[in-house]
């Protein structure tokens, strides 16, 4: 029988801000690609975010934030990916994300950083070039 | 000794209970990967301790919130429980959205829960080809109760009654006429039916419509499936919804789920057998080129296709022996 990969997605709202177009565009952006993507909600916890992650064995966690927490939250949830040995997940942001901390974002793990008016089919790309290969 | 397989360690963390090993059998019996018939023979003969309940409905019933309310219920009563959700794979794009999750996020962080989200990717019957086989996974990790929340569309989305124990069917208030067009599959795999957003106008005549709907419809055993009225949101009518699932289990128990049990496995060989002998039988011939030779004779018209797949069943060759399974 053959094998049916697909590449999975959490997309996920990290924090307390409850403006969630951003991320419902990337979902549907990803899912029209092929994907199965995971939708979490609104106000995530770091804690909720990997756990989600693990338990539905992602390939790609979107992290999308515009509150400005980032740099408290994205280190959090690179820390905890980490701990639970799922440091081969691709991790990319999204958002209102200020271009002077990207490199501290790349440093800790994130691997790319897409602000406001990414056309769509860059994030597909990207996604596609970077994920993870798996048997 | 020789030192354990990979696959060999994989089970034995899925039977300790290790998250991430679940969730990586789950991906490899959903994959179709060439380890999966190995996964499911080492867990298999630790599988059927666990009680599965199965939700459906039409979309917008409040099928994900209920069963947050259920496994929060059942968590309080000490029990662990896995949730499997499955939601439809676009026919276009091979791509799916899996929102199940919004509506259970207080449980993504208790130890003693485990969610997954499938895609049915092409599937019919509401559920995706590996459901069941996730539901074995989660059952052979020790979770206590297993909850399956099928894709609710309509008629034909039945499948669910071949996985679970007690198949609960949860209705919106305000059907109407709509209720006529579920009947016919829905209704008919019902054990309990939950009319659940009871706050909203409208929900006695749901009730008064599914109990005159089941008054016509044929029972097939003697449990006369109750309707209960829940306002899953609030929780409220969750702890009666159990005790009904209890019931409904301890008359299975008394005799009725070994009969299931039965019917349950003759499907699934037949179903097996039907796969793995198309399967090998397709190959043989491909190999042969005779698949080809066959299907020049049917557009030519010199065969129709029923003597074709006779003529196939007089061949002579012996079908190949299937070794054990690589582990």
């Amino acid at each position: 029988m053959s094998s049916e990969r697909k590449i999975r997605v959490v997309v996920a709202k990290p924090g307390l801000n409850s403006h969630d177009r951003g991320a419902k565009v990337v979902a549907r952006a990803l899912r029209d690609a092929g994907m199965e993507v995971i939708y979490t909600g609104l106000r995530q916890t770091p804690e909720q975010i990997v756990e989600t992650a693990l338990q539905e064995d992602v390939d790609v966690i979107a992290l999308s934030i515009l509150s400005g927490a980032h740099m408290t939250l994205f280190p959090r949830i690179m820390e905890l990916l980490k701990q639970k040995g799922l440091a081969d997940i691709l991790v990319f942001a999204g958002g209102i994300l200020p271009a002077e901390d990207v490199p501290a974002l790349k440093k800790i793990g994130i691997a790319e950083v897409f602000g406001p008016g990414t056309p769509t089919d860059t994030l597909i790309k990207f996604v596609k070039e970077n994920v993870r290969k798996r048997e | 000794m020789r030192s354990p397989s990979k696959i060999e360690q994989l089970v034995n963390e899925v039977l300790k209970g290790d998250r991430r090993s679940i969730a990586r059998a789950i991906s490899l019996v959903e994959n179709n990967s060439p380890e999966a018939q190995g996964v499911i023979f080492s867990l298999y003969p630790h599988t059927g301790k666990t009680y599965i309940i199965g939700v459906t409905g039409p979309t917008g019933s409040g099928k994900s919130t209920l069963i947050e309310k259920l496994a929060k219920e059942l968590r309080r009563k000490g029990k662990t429980v896995g949730i499997v959700c499955v939601d439809p794979t676009s026919p276009f794009t091979g791509g799916a959205f899996l929102g199940d999750r919004v509506r259970m996020q207080e449980l993504s962080v208790d130890e003693g829960v485990f969610i997954r989200s499938m895609a049915t990717r092409g599937n019919p019957g509401g559920l995706a080809r590996a459901t069941k086989d996730a539901v074995r996974v989660l059952d052979a990790s020790g979770k206590d109760v297993v909850i399956v929340e099928a894709v609710g569309a309509g008629q034909s989305e039945v499948d669910i009654i071949k996985v679970a124990h007690t198949v609960l069917v949860v209705l919106p208030p305000g059907l109407g006429d709509e209720i006529q067009a579920i009947k016919a599959g829905m209704m008919e795999i019902g054990d309990i039916f939950v009319a659940n957003k009871a706050d909203r106008e409208n929900a006695d005549k749901t009730v008064f419509d599914i109990e005159s709907m089941l008054d016509m419809t044929p029972q097939k055993d003697e449990w006369r499936p109750p309707v209960i009225k829940t306002i899953a949101i609030t929780g409220e009518g969750i702890t009666g919804l159990l005790n009904k699932i209890d019931e409904h289990r301890e008359y299975l128990e008394a005799g009725a789920l070994d009969i299931r049990r039965r019917q349950r496995v003759e499907a699934e060989l037949v179903e097996a057998i039907k796969q793995r002998v198309t399967e090998s039988v397709l190959r043989e011939l491909k190999e042969r080129g005779k698949f080809d030779e066959l299907i020049k004779k049917i557009l030519a018209r010199e065969m129709d296709p029923y003597s074709a797949a006779d003529m196939v069943l007089a061949w002579p060759f012996g079908l190949k022996k299937v070794e054990k399974p690589n582990i």
